[in-house]
């Protein structure tokens, strides 16, 4: 009888009991579940830091110093940097009125230009680099008319500063185009009001306003073509000093010396660092300005 | 004076419009949201086109269908306050306020002159290197209307400049409104919601319902409308005067 009566009141119980049971089931499951996110937080952290990292432990200092004297280091180092800025002010100075016209204005065919503007970013470099080289190559279809006025493009410096241009004018045109959208048409049409031409009204209302944005994607656009690899080795081929940009000459090296190798891919490292630090301060800034 | 003979063909309605407003009167624009109000503001600052009709300010086109006229709205010098303000943020107030002399090309001397006195009239010259952005709502309806003022517009468009603002600070707003836009002397329209704007800034009103004037009066008689049946609110002939 006694047990019977126990064993009721186990199933049976107070209803505080049971709260107090669903209240300690549910924290265990809160626990259990922050627990599991934090184990994938450092799992995906350990990924992305461990590579890196290894870059930074297996140098030797002495060596990477000494390999900052290396021709080919500071032949593709300076190639990079110059290609580099060379292809963002391109970039910059075709893509801010194509993003503007894009962010602004409707017209026949609006969604197919869009779709070709980002068809770069989705492209296999190798085939960007075919592609160019069909074009502008000897006997590509631009490139054979060129060449008949004794201009040739592929295998030089400008191919290089081609395929950056090509593959990283979509990271800039994209974020100029957001930026842009953002701007208030009513900052437009105030400006308008108060006597300002279309011309005066972009140079002094829209593109300060929209400036954060348009520095950040052109910092993108930077680093995208400091780090472009397939199409100029496909387009503008692997000569030290004329084409050779970092990351064919970190290519180049690992079949040699990994020293060298080793110090050019670290140099890219802290570029990229400092790349993603300026981005992100240029952004919050940019939304900051935007709340206000 | 202003006149205005204008039709656009809006999404669910087609916006027709005739009246004249006199130097020196202010016309108040009322209505429901989407009625077609601000949109009347913007085809007569020239932001956006009508289909047919005749804008004329003074005598002078500003559009004409027929003529095939359509003067941009840069040189149209008329005053527009936004019911945003529109103020330039990444500009202090005082360079938001020489923003219009700038684009005439007046000189730096002159500038000075006229924003230091525009802004001390308006009670903002302490805070005039303070970015635009930063500054409180009754601060912003100030320094956008003393950017539409000083550049001697013909005529002043105000799309519904006390909404931003809080109900204590919007009656002090009337008063000081109403007193700056008359000093101008030139034809003003105000677009709002409130029917206390419209009693207190006001001298005349049109009720505005589905992009025609439904109704047109005094501006002191407005606080009967609420009254008036709908069935009753047919298109009159627009008063002018």
């Amino acid at each position: 009888m006694a047990s019977n009566q126990a064993k009721i009141g186990y199933i049976i119980r107070s209803p505080e009991r049971d709260q107090e049971a669903i209240g300690i089931s549910a924290r265990a499951k809160e626990m259990a579940l922050k627990m599991g996110l934090a184990l994938m937080l450092i799992l995906a952290m350990a990924f992305i830091a461990l590579p890196v990292a290894s870059l930074f432990i297996k140098s030797p200092i002495d060596a990477t110093i000494r390999s900052l004297h290396d021709p080919m280091v500071m032949d593709a180092l300076k190639l990079s940097l110059m290609t580099s800025a060379l292809t963002t002010s391109i970039v910059v100075l075709m893509g801010t009125p194509v993003a503007y016209v894009n962010a602004r204005f409707h017209y026949f065919g609006k969604e197919i230009a869009d779709s070709l503007i980002d068809l770069p970013v989705i492209m296999p470099p190798a085939v960007a680099g075919i592609a160019l080289l069909m074009a502008f190559g000897r006997m590509g279809i631009l490139g054979h008319y060129l060449n008949a006025f004794g201009i040739s493009i592929a295998f030089t410096t400008l191919a290089v500063v081609i395929a950056q241009v090509f593959v990283s004018s979509p990271f800039y045109i994209r974020q100029a185009r957001t930026s842009f959208e953002d701007v208030d048409l009513a900052f437009e049409n105030a400006a308008r009001t108060l006597g300002a031409s279309r011309v005066y009204t972009f140079f002094h209302v829209i593109l300060p306003i929209a400036c954060n944005g348009l520095i950040s994607g052109a910092i993108m656009a930077f680093a995208r073509s400091l780090g472009e690899f397939g199409a100029t080795i496909m387009f503008a081929g692997n000569f030290q000093g004329r084409t050779q940009t970092m990351p064919l000459a970190i290519y180049t090296a690992m079949q040699g010396d990994l020293s060298v190798s080793l110090c050019l891919a670290m140099i890219l490292v802290i570029i990229s660092f400092v790349v993603i630090v300026l981005v992100k301060t240029l952004t919050r800034r940019m939304y900051k300005n935007a709340r206000d | 004076m202003l006149e205005i003979d204008v039709e656009k063909q809006l999404r669910d309605f087609k916006l027709e419009v005739k009246s004249e407003v006199a130097n020196g009167e202010i016309l108040m624009l009322v209505g429901d949201n989407g009625c077609g109000k601000t949109t009347l503001l913007n085809l007569i600052a020239g932001l956006i086109s009508p289909d047919s009709g005749r804008i004329a300010l003074d005598g002078r086109p500003l559009y004409d269908s027929d003529l095939r006229i359509r003067v941009a709205p840069e040189v149209r010098n008329i005053g527009y306050v936004f019911q945003s303000y529109a103020l330039f943020p990444h500009m202090s107030v005082y360079d938001n306020v020489a923003f219009g002399l700038r684009t005439r090309r007046v000189s730096r001397q002159e500038i000075d002159f006229l924003v230091k006195d525009h802004l001390e009239a308006a009670g903002l010259w302490e805070i005039r290197r303070a970015k635009a952005g930063s500054i409180s709502g009754g601060q912003k309806q100030r320094v956008a209307l003393a950017r539409a003022l000083i550049i001697e517009p013909q005529l002043l468009l105000l799309d519904e400049p006390l909404s931003a603002l809080d109900v204590r600070k919007q009656a002090a707003m009337r008063r000081d409104l109403r007193e700056r836009i008359h000093s101008c002397g030139v034809p003003s329209i105000i677009v709002t919601h409130d029917l206390r704007d419209v009693a207190c800034i006001g001298d005349r009103a049109c009720l505005i319902e589905k992009g025609k004037i439904a109704l047109s009066g005094e501006a002191s008689d407005v606080m009967g409308w609420g009254g008036v049946p709908d069935s009753e609110r047919t298109i009159p002939s627009v008063s002018t005067s």
